[in-house]
């Protein structure tokens, strides 16, 4: 019987292992079987469908933004193009399932891979020059993919798009939100895990090393430009993966969902929630989705009121007003996000009634 | 031949309008090395605050234009006091996110006060100002935005090569521990040069507003047309801004005028690509030696 060991009042690390460790207790542990077990055995049977799909949007963008996590939060490179990467692999997916007839569960990972082949050509910059560039860079990777969604139409369908049907999964039937709610969780769950481990790697710490100092990852023998570009293709990988989920999940795709706004809204995910902060992402998923639920939800009500349409029609611009001023706020007044919110309750509650 | 010409004229007058629009954003990498996300947003002020000034309010056209260029040097103030000053040191991440941010909470009040259509200003220059050569023809809005460009760029190169606040300017953007050990107010020196940007932003926001009509959506996507301008020329340049913005807009009609409609719009970002890989301090850009 291992001794209970509660939450130290303090850092009191004394190896590199210690260091590494996910969980510094039992009770750790024990919170994510509990909540494994609410996500698995409870939530999708209590579920309303319109919460189950919120839910499993929150689940597919959650997987693309922990994705950007890594490259943003982790490595210190930003993408303005992770909204197009996410179409590449939505993209990818419907053309393999649709053209070569490929099951599921090959057209998704393949998506994903496709995403991170495409990513890395616009990662190309970043080895050249500091992330600046990059930025810029795939902010013109954003551009020219939009046009390649649009333009290629015997690839894509030009604006009419792909429908997608008939995803199974070993003889299952994954038309229904319940269904895919399994396996979009699932992926969530396997794509997280090997987020947070990949961390405390080798790689994840050269990561770590270049983002907070290049030139003295450099001196440290990481290799810039391959790390850069690993990381990259990495987090495009995880966009690609989101992205095939997202096609199979609406079941039709049109290249407009895919442009420059989504990416703000991803990189607004990972502020809010926490820049390198694997859980943060998902709460800054959770928050964005439901702030845009909850919008349209209003502009929906408005709508119903009937007379007062046009107040309808004119608060729709307020999301973007919304979006921008949730950025802008967390970034002055909580620039580690809701992460850091997060903890600091936690803390209080443990050092309670002797914190200061 | 004419529809060359036609082609010609046509590239070196958008382009020049890029040239102008990429002033703004300059100054503010210039000074305080930040890539202003929100640069489209800043035009799209500056020319619904004319717009407002001159078609609701009914002021003369003069008496418009001065007060947004003094409404919007206002607005630089602001937006540095407010937003960037708390980032001063900040990693440069959170920086450039910040204009994200800024970008889309200016598009969603802009998109909520004056709506997403396409608003236009009443006549108000000269036609004499046209110029006609053969069959082709240059619009007085064109020859106007010529003058009152050139204009600006003497007074602009005036301010920094001789004037204090210039040569400060300067020194912040060449090094800024070094600039403030020698006792250079940084703070505002950045104040100053995100004012003077909003300003030639409005200047520029307005003769895009005459010449193609006010639409928030449009002038925001202008602003983001900047990126390939500037990074051609070089981030930090003024000169290759001009330069940048010319070679965008005759690449941009051409293509298409000879190869297709539909791709005019991306080429500028494709040519962004390959210069980002080959050339990447683009034609008049600073070249650091560091290479990380």
């Amino acid at each position: 019987m291992r001794r209970l060991r509660f939450h130290p009042c303090g850092n009191f690390r004394e190896t590199y292992q210690e260091e590494l460790t996910i969980f510094e207790t039992d009770f750790g542990r024990l919170w994510l079987i509990i909540g494994l077990i609410l996500l698995f055995g409870v939530i999708p049977f209590v579920s309303s469908s319109y919460l189950l799909y919120v839910l499993n949007l929150v689940g597919i963008y959650a997987i693309a933004a922990i994705g950007l996590n890594i490259l943003i939060g982790y490595t210190g490179q930003i993408s303005l193009g992770h909204g197009a990467f996410f179409g590449v692999g939505a993209y990818t997916a419907a053309i393999l399932a649709t053209k070569a007839n490929l099951p599921f569960w090959a057209a998704v990972p393949l998506g994903g891979v496709m995403t991170a082949a495409v990513g890395m050509i616009f990662g190309i910059p970043s080895g050249r020059l500091k992330h600046l560039y990059l930025t810029i860079a795939t902010l013109a990777g954003q551009f020219i993919m939009e046009y390649v969604f649009v333009h290629w139409d015997s690839l894509t369908g030009g604006a009419d798009g792909i429908v997608v049907t008939g995803a199974t999964l070993f003889g299952i039937d994954l038309g229904n939100d319940r269904s895919f709610y399994f396996v979009i969780f699932v992926c969530f769950v396997l794509m997280t895990w090997i987020a947070v481990n990949l961390m405390r790697t080798r790689y994840g710490r050269a990561f770590i090393a270049i983002r907070d100092n290049d030139r003295a990852a450099e001196g440290m023998g990481i290799p810039l430009f391959g790390y850069k570009l690993l990381s990259f293709a990495i987090s495009s990988f995880y966009a690609g993966f989101a992205g095939a989920l997202f096609a199979y999940y609406t079941m039709s795709i049109t290249p407009e969902p895919f442009n420059l706004w989504l990416s703000i809204e991803f990189i607004a995910m990972i502020i809010i929630g926490g820049l390198g902060n694997i859980p943060g992402s998902v709460f800054g998923t959770i928050f964005i989705v439901a702030l845009n639920e909850s919008l349209s939800a209003l502009t929906q009500y408005l709508m119903n009121l009937g007379a007062a349409s046009n107040i309808a029609i004119t608060i729709a611009p307020l999301r973007e007003f919304v979006f921008g001023m949730a950025i802008i706020l967390f970034i002055i007044f909580e620039p580690k996000g809701l992460a850091e919110v997060w903890r600091i309750v936690r803390s209080s509650f443990r050092l309670w009634p002797f914190s200061y | 031949m004419e529809f060359f010409f036609q082609l010609l004229v046509n590239g070196l007058s958008i382009g020049f309008l890029y040239a102008l629009s990429a002033l703004g954003f300059v100054m503010i990498f210039k000074s305080s090395s930040v890539l202003n996300f929100a640069h489209g947003e800043l035009l799209a002020i500056g020319a619904f605050i004319f717009l407002a000034l001159s078609v609701w309010a009914k002021l003369p056209i003069i008496v418009a234009f001065g007060l947004t260029l003094i409404g919007s040097f206002a607005l630089g103030f602001i937006i540095e006091r407010f937003f960037l000053r708390p980032l001063i040191g900040e990693a440069l991440i959170e920086v450039i996110m910040l204009t994200v941010g800024l970008a889309a909470m200016f598009k969603g009040l802009l998109l909520f006060i004056f709506g997403g259509d396409t608003q236009s200003y009443p006549q108000f220059l000269p036609e004499s100002l046209s110029i006609h050569w053969g069959n082709i023809e240059i619009p007085s809005v064109y020859v106007a935005t010529f003058i009152i460009g050139l204009i600006f760029l003497g007074l602009f190169g005036f301010f920094f090569k001789y004037s204090s606040q210039g040569i400060y300017m300067r020194s912040v953007a060449d090094n800024q521990p070094a600039a403030l050990s020698l006792g250079v107010h940084v703070r505002r020196v950045f104040a100053l040069s995100w004012a003077i940007a909003a300003l030639v932003c409005a200047m520029s926001g307005i003769v895009l507003g005459i010449i193609n009509g006010v639409n928030v959506h449009e002038l925001s996507s202008i602003g983001l047309k900047v990126f390939p301008v500037v990074i051609l020329g070089g981030l930090d340049s003024i000169g290759g801004a001009i330069l940048g913005g010319i070679i965008i807009g005759l690449l941009e009609t051409f293509t298409g005028g000879y190869v297709s409609t539909s791709l005019r719009e991306v080429i500028p970002y494709i040519a962004l690509v390959f210069i980002l890989m080959v050339k990447p301090y683009g034609l008049f850009g600073l070249v650091e030696i560091e290479r990380v």
